[in-house]
């Protein structure tokens, strides 16, 4: 079964860390991809830009809507996720607990919605 | 036994192998059902069979298939019945351990941390302790139908994200048997010290509470918290007959008849106190059995062994810091060693503010205040403890308390 796990941090506090210990951490997310690979659980992952550079799109009467910035604000803001198979939620989340934000933020675990295939 | 009983004790175990089997909480209680509405028409007669249990798992599992049968998409379901009918059945006569297995499954995942704890309570109750949609609402005090729809969104939730029908490995063990034994807990406690509502329906849950500590200790007979939990709930609830009065009033444990505490639930409580203290590993629970045993154990509340109860609220307060058990402590100072010491610790408390709104802190202070014929004091506090309290048999008790260091000469 698939999960994404969505990476929730504070950026303003990613923001005052000092460039070594951001070193540190991009490291560790390094090593944590390079063993979800090799455990055959991921499938994606991505970091994003921060929420400033974020569009919000809505189609309201055939008009699009277009504003700036995320749709809700929040008190942490999503900042990457890793879509991974995993046999169950408890492995999804023994996956989740791994990923270095988890210290410093939150991982939402969300179960991938099973679709037939396209034809 | 009459059948009643005997399904009571043959359910939890026969619904754990029947949802392994069919896959689903919902497919698996319905067929559970319908199979025991056929042993009642059958066992009376024919008479119960050797391995009601079995019996039960194998009507069941065939009402599951009939009734997938009977839908209209055959097809859809052909492979889905030729899978039930092949999944094995722990045949008549075999040893429990399969059974027992899948019963620590349930248990598990009726108790799983993905789950709302208000939704682990409610799935076990209804899965485990068999109660009725209505009876467990009727214990919370919410809406049958706000019951019904928490039941329907934690089995949705196990579907969807698949939270797995498995005991956790034992690097998990541990961690996840807390959150079982904290469920337990919650539904013995919700009974036992329930605020409000319906006295009968507190009974039953104090009931369910003994009957699960009762399971767990079976199936974790080597685990100090889980016997420690069962301490706990036969000795809290050895006190129920002398707890009340007859106008529903709460006896503080100094005032309770003793003669009317059940000796026998003490007996049992007491040894599994001491034999979850001996093998290590006491905690949260332990702890807590041990010193509702040195009450116990006191045949006159002049006699309670006070100091070794501060003591154990001091061991209980540095393993899980809580201003409750902090507030447990000071008490026990108070009567164990000297009551200006137990009012300078409840002071701490107040100053640090946490337990702004819980009136049993002003009231801990009032009852100091009234032994050091402080009477002044003490009624100034009552009257703060007067002002949070929510029980009403706790208002009266206060009240009444009040009158007494207003009154006395």
């Amino acid at each position: 079964m698939k999960y994404l796990l969505l990476i929730y941090e504070k950026e303003a506090d990613w923001a005052a860390i000092p460039e070594a210990e951001k070193g540190k951490i991009f490291q560790e997310y390094m090593d944590y991809s390079k063993g979800i690979r090799k455990s055959g659980n991921y499938i994606g992952g991505e970091a994003l830009q921060p929420v400033s550079t974020a569009t919000t799109v809505r189609v309201k009467n055939g008009k699009t809507l277009t504003t700036d910035g995320p749709f809700a604000e929040t008190r942490e803001q999503l900042g990457g996720f890793y879509l991974v198979e995993a046999k169950d939620l408890d492995e999804a989340i023994r996956l989740a607990k791994g990923i270095p934000s988890a210290r410093t933020g939150s991982i939402e675990v969300r179960p991938i919605m099973p679709t037939p295939p396209v034809e | 036994m009459d059948l009643d009983t005997l399904y009571r004790e043959e359910r939890p175990r026969a619904l754990a192998t029947l949802i392994r089997l069919l896959g689903d909480f919902d497919v698996a209680e319905e067929a559970l059902q319908e199979a025991f509405a056929a042993a009642l028409e059958q066992w009376p007669a024919g008479g119960v069979p050797r391995n009601p249990r079995a019996w039960l798992v194998s009507a069941a599992r065939y009402k599951a298939i009939d009734r997938l049968r009977r839908e209209k998409n055959l097809a859809a379901k052909q492979a889905e019945i030729a899978y039930l009918s092949e999944t094995a059945v722990p045949a008549p006569g075999l040893a429990e351990e399969p059974f027992t297995d899948d019963l620590m499954r349930l248990i598990f995942t009726c108790c799983h941390p993905a789950l709302a704890l208000e939704a682990q309570v409610a799935l076990t109750l209804k899965t485990l302790c068999g109660l009725s949609v209505d009876e467990i609402a009727r214990a919370f005090l919410v809406p049958p139908a706000t019951m019904a729809q928490r039941l329907v969104r934690a089995k949705a939730k196990i579907r969807g994200a698949r939270i797995p029908y498995e005991v956790p490995g034992s690097d998990r063990l541990a961690e996840r048997l807390d959150g079982v034994l904290r469920v337990v807990y919650l539904v013995f406690n919700e009974g036992y010290a329930a605020t409000s509502g319906d006295a009968l329906v507190r009974r039953d849950l104090c009931r369910e509470g003994m009957r699960l500590a009762r399971l767990l200790r079976g199936l974790f007979p080597d685990a100090s918290e889980v016997a420690g939990l069962l301490a706990l709930i036969l000795l809290h609830d050895s006190r129920r007959a002398a707890r009340l009065d007859e106008r529903g009033d709460l006896v503080t444990l100094e005032d309770q008849d003793r003669s009317q505490w059940d000796p026998g639930q003490i007996a049992e409580g007491q040894a599994l106190a001491e034999a979850a203290l001996r093998r290590g590993g006491a905690g949260f629970y332990a702890l807590q059995a041990a010193i509702a045993a040195l009450h116990a154990q006191a045949a006159r509340a002049g006699e309670t062994d006070w100091p070794q109860i501060a003591a154990l609220y001091a061991l209980l307060l540095r393993l899980h810091p809580s201003p409750v058990v902090a507030l447990n402590h000071a008490a026990a100072v108070a009567m164990g060693e000297r009551l200006d010491r137990g009012l300078r610790l409840i002071e701490r408390l107040e100053a640090d503010g946490e337990l702004q709104s819980y009136h049993l802190l002003p009231a801990a202070k009032a009852d100091i205040l009234r032994r050091l014929g402080r009477r002044a004091e003490a009624a100034a506090a009552y009257e703060r403890a007067l002002q949070l309290v929510t029980h009403d048999a706790e208002r009266r008790y206060l009240e009444r308390r009040l009158r007494e260091v207003r009154s006395a000469p």
